[in-house]
């Protein structure tokens, strides 16, 4: 579906002005402009451990992009970077189209940050918080004033606002953190693990927020490790061991299996695997002691290795594609319970 | 100015960079009010300090000089006192800069976009208008040891309290930004800033001291703190041979403003060198 340039002003009829009425639409140019997000051959060293090896990536504007993989596969190297926390140690980082360092400063005015880890001060109240995050980017007293008003109760906090942010929920103080990191209103928001800590309700009140925000034109760049929260986005980046292995909108990304995938369990796997592959020619490959075949038929795979082996089978299941099918078609691992490098 | 202030090369960036800075120091102000404990710890001990060890060592204490200039135990500790007030600020306001470090406030601070020297600014700053606002509870209870302030001494000690934040809350921080715990910070604390305090004439006078001792109270820079407090606190006073071996005032404005620019500095410069490495 295309993406709709909405102007501001139309869509948030509460709080429209004559200003902001007027602010032109931003129309996404052509060329390298055109991308939110343009990295080509970052690479990223932690003293030995390479953590990011010449990775490429491109997020378009307005679109919500998921940069999916396990942890320590270079997910929240990438976000520092991008978030101009860490320096660009080799590679080329363009943001808005502001190259890092270069215009680290210039940058920082227009992107939104949401970290895994809370950033707020506790001793403050939430209105507080959101001050002085203003007052940090360079708003005046008057914008902080109706921006958090607008952001407050677009988040349903208006009746919090002058309670310590220490004695908020943790689903609460997440929404303050979105309300902190949209605050200046960024065209480019970028989270870390956004749902970290919360509970399905508070998840998905989350993501009915970044809905909007999509809808309203931010552009949204986050990492994750939840397959549910990547197939919500546009499109999605499946990042391991330092490199961008998969690119696509999650249908592509599913269909480059097509078909079905069937798993099998049994007290052999690796026996079972070789048999399989011995009398039905097939292409099955043990992960995490169940067998697994990518298939064009599942249900018609299933009859033949009913008959081949039987006896050897404790379980079989025939299933579409997840992404997490796609991690495993890249990696050749499972994406839970690899040992973190 | 700009090598100073890298990053804000206009006058805008400029007030920018000030109003970020004001920002961060009214933070601080407002969470000390906040945080009870903390304001009772930081008054608190100086004043059990000074009242145990005034009435400790009355007896056993000898001035330099007996008869009309002779002070007794409880003045001579008063400007030591007041300084060990603002170190005891300075130390607390940079433990507040770890917690913010390792309970991420700072990670939102360090990706605004606000210069680092800026950044030290506002912590400084707000350490040191701390530290003022305790000192004053002491300048109060002045008319406790028999020191009747005017109102330029009054101002004259302030100012001079702001020399002495800005240096210890700066010396302060560039620990705090190469410590990453605050046990780590507390070993620095005992081993280096509680004894520049010690060893600074604070607490007993440099003339009677073994020479060694009395050579490392000349060579430390808070020895010119404290004396110079004493010069200003003690104004008006007969001179006694205590104030007559300390060195004049204009050396310890001297000493004092270099320490502090120096310390500054240094903070603004361990800020951006830890901040761009991502810390």
């Amino acid at each position: 579906m295309a993406l709709q340039p909405h102007d501001r002003g139309e869509v948030d009829l509460s709080h429209s002005s004559a200003q902001e009425a007027q602010t032109p639409v931003r129309t996404p140019s052509s060329g390298a402009g055109d991308a939110a997000v343009l990295v080509q051959g970052l690479c990223h060293r932690y003293d030995e451990r390479l953590a990011l090896d010449h990775l490429d990536l491109d997020v378009r504007r307005g679109e919500s992009f998921a940069l999916l993989g396990p942890n320590g596969g270079g997910k929240t190297t990438l976000f520092r970077i991008l978030t101009t926390y860490f320096p660009v140690q080799q590679g080329r980082v363009r943001v808005l189209a502001y190259d890092l360092p270069n215009d680290r400063d210039r940058l920082r005015h227009e992107i939104g940050v949401v970290f895994q880890h809370p950033s707020l001060d506790g001793k403050l109240t939430v209105e507080e918080n959101l001050a002085y995050h203003g007052r940090l980017h360079g708003l005046d007293r008057k914008t902080i004033r109706r921006r958090s008003e607008e952001m407050l109760d677009r988040l349903g906090l208006l009746d919090r606002r002058r309670e310590r942010v220490e004695k908020l929920s943790g689903g609460l103080a997440r929404r303050v953190e979105l309300a902190k990191g949209m605050l200046h209103e960024p065209k480019l928001l970028i989270l870390d693990e956004p749902s970290t800590g919360l509970d399905p309700g508070a998840r998905r009140d989350l993501w009915v927020y970044l809905t909007y925000l999509r809808n309203e034109g931010v552009t949204l760049l986050t990492t994750t490790h939840l397959l549910d929260e990547a197939e919500r986005c546009d499109r999605v980046g499946i990042i391991h061991q330092g490199r961008l292995i998969a690119k696509g909108s999650p249908n592509e990304l599913r269909s480059e299996i097509g078909g079905d995938v069937v798993t099998l369990r049994g007290a052999d796997p690796a026996g079972l695997a070789a048999k399989l592959h011995r009398e039905l020619k097939v292409d099955a490959s043990v992960v995490n002691d169940t067998v697994r075949i990518e298939s064009d038929s599942g249900f018609a795979l299933l009859g033949q290795i009913g008959q081949c082996a039987a006896s050897e089978i404790e379980s079989m299941a025939v299933s579409k594609p997840t992404l997490e099918d796609v991690f495993i078609h890249r990696t050749g691992h499972r994406f839970w319970g690899e040992p973190d490098e | 100015m700009s090598s100073v202030f890298p990053g804000a090369k206009d006058l805008s960036g400029l007030v920018f960079g000030f109003g970020a800075a004001w920002a961060l120091a009214q933070r601080e102000l407002v969470r000390f009010f906040r945080q009870r404990g903390r304001v009772m710890g930081a008054v608190g001990q100086p004043l059990i300090f000074w009242i145990l060890f005034g009435a400790g060592f009355q007896s056993s204490f000898r001035p330099p000089s007996a008869g009309e200039g002779a002070v007794s135990f409880g003045q001579y500790f008063y400007p030591g006192i007041i300084t060990l007030v603002v170190l005891f600020t300075a130390i607390f306001a940079t433990i507040s800069v770890i917690q913010d470090r390792r309970e991420g406030f700072m990670q939102g601070v360090l990706i605004a976009p606000v210069p680092r020297s800026m950044i030290a600014l506002g912590n400084v700053l707000g350490g040191t208008l701390i530290a003022l606002f305790q000192a004053w509870i002491f300048l109060l209870l002045a008319p406790l040891t028999g020191i009747s302030l005017s109102l330029v001494m009054i101002v004259a000690a302030s100012l001079y309290i702001v020399v002495l934040g800005i240096a210890l809350t700066s010396l302060g921080l560039c620990l705090a930004w190469r410590s990453d715990s605050v046990q780590g910070f507390h070993a620095m604390m005992t081993l280096l800033l509680f004894p520049l305090w010690l060893l600074s004439g604070a607490f007993f006078p440099a003339e009677g001291a073994p020479l060694w001792l009395a050579w490392v109270i000349r060579l430390n820079p808070v020895s010119y703190g404290v004396a110079g407090l004493r010069r200003i606190l003690d104004w008006g006073r007969p001179a006694s041979d205590t104030l007559a071996t300390l060195p004049s005032l204009g050396l310890c404005v001297l000493v004092s403003v270099c320490f502090a620019a120096i310390m500054f500095w240094l903070a603004t410069w361990t800020v951006s060198r830890v901040a761009s490495k991502g810390a």
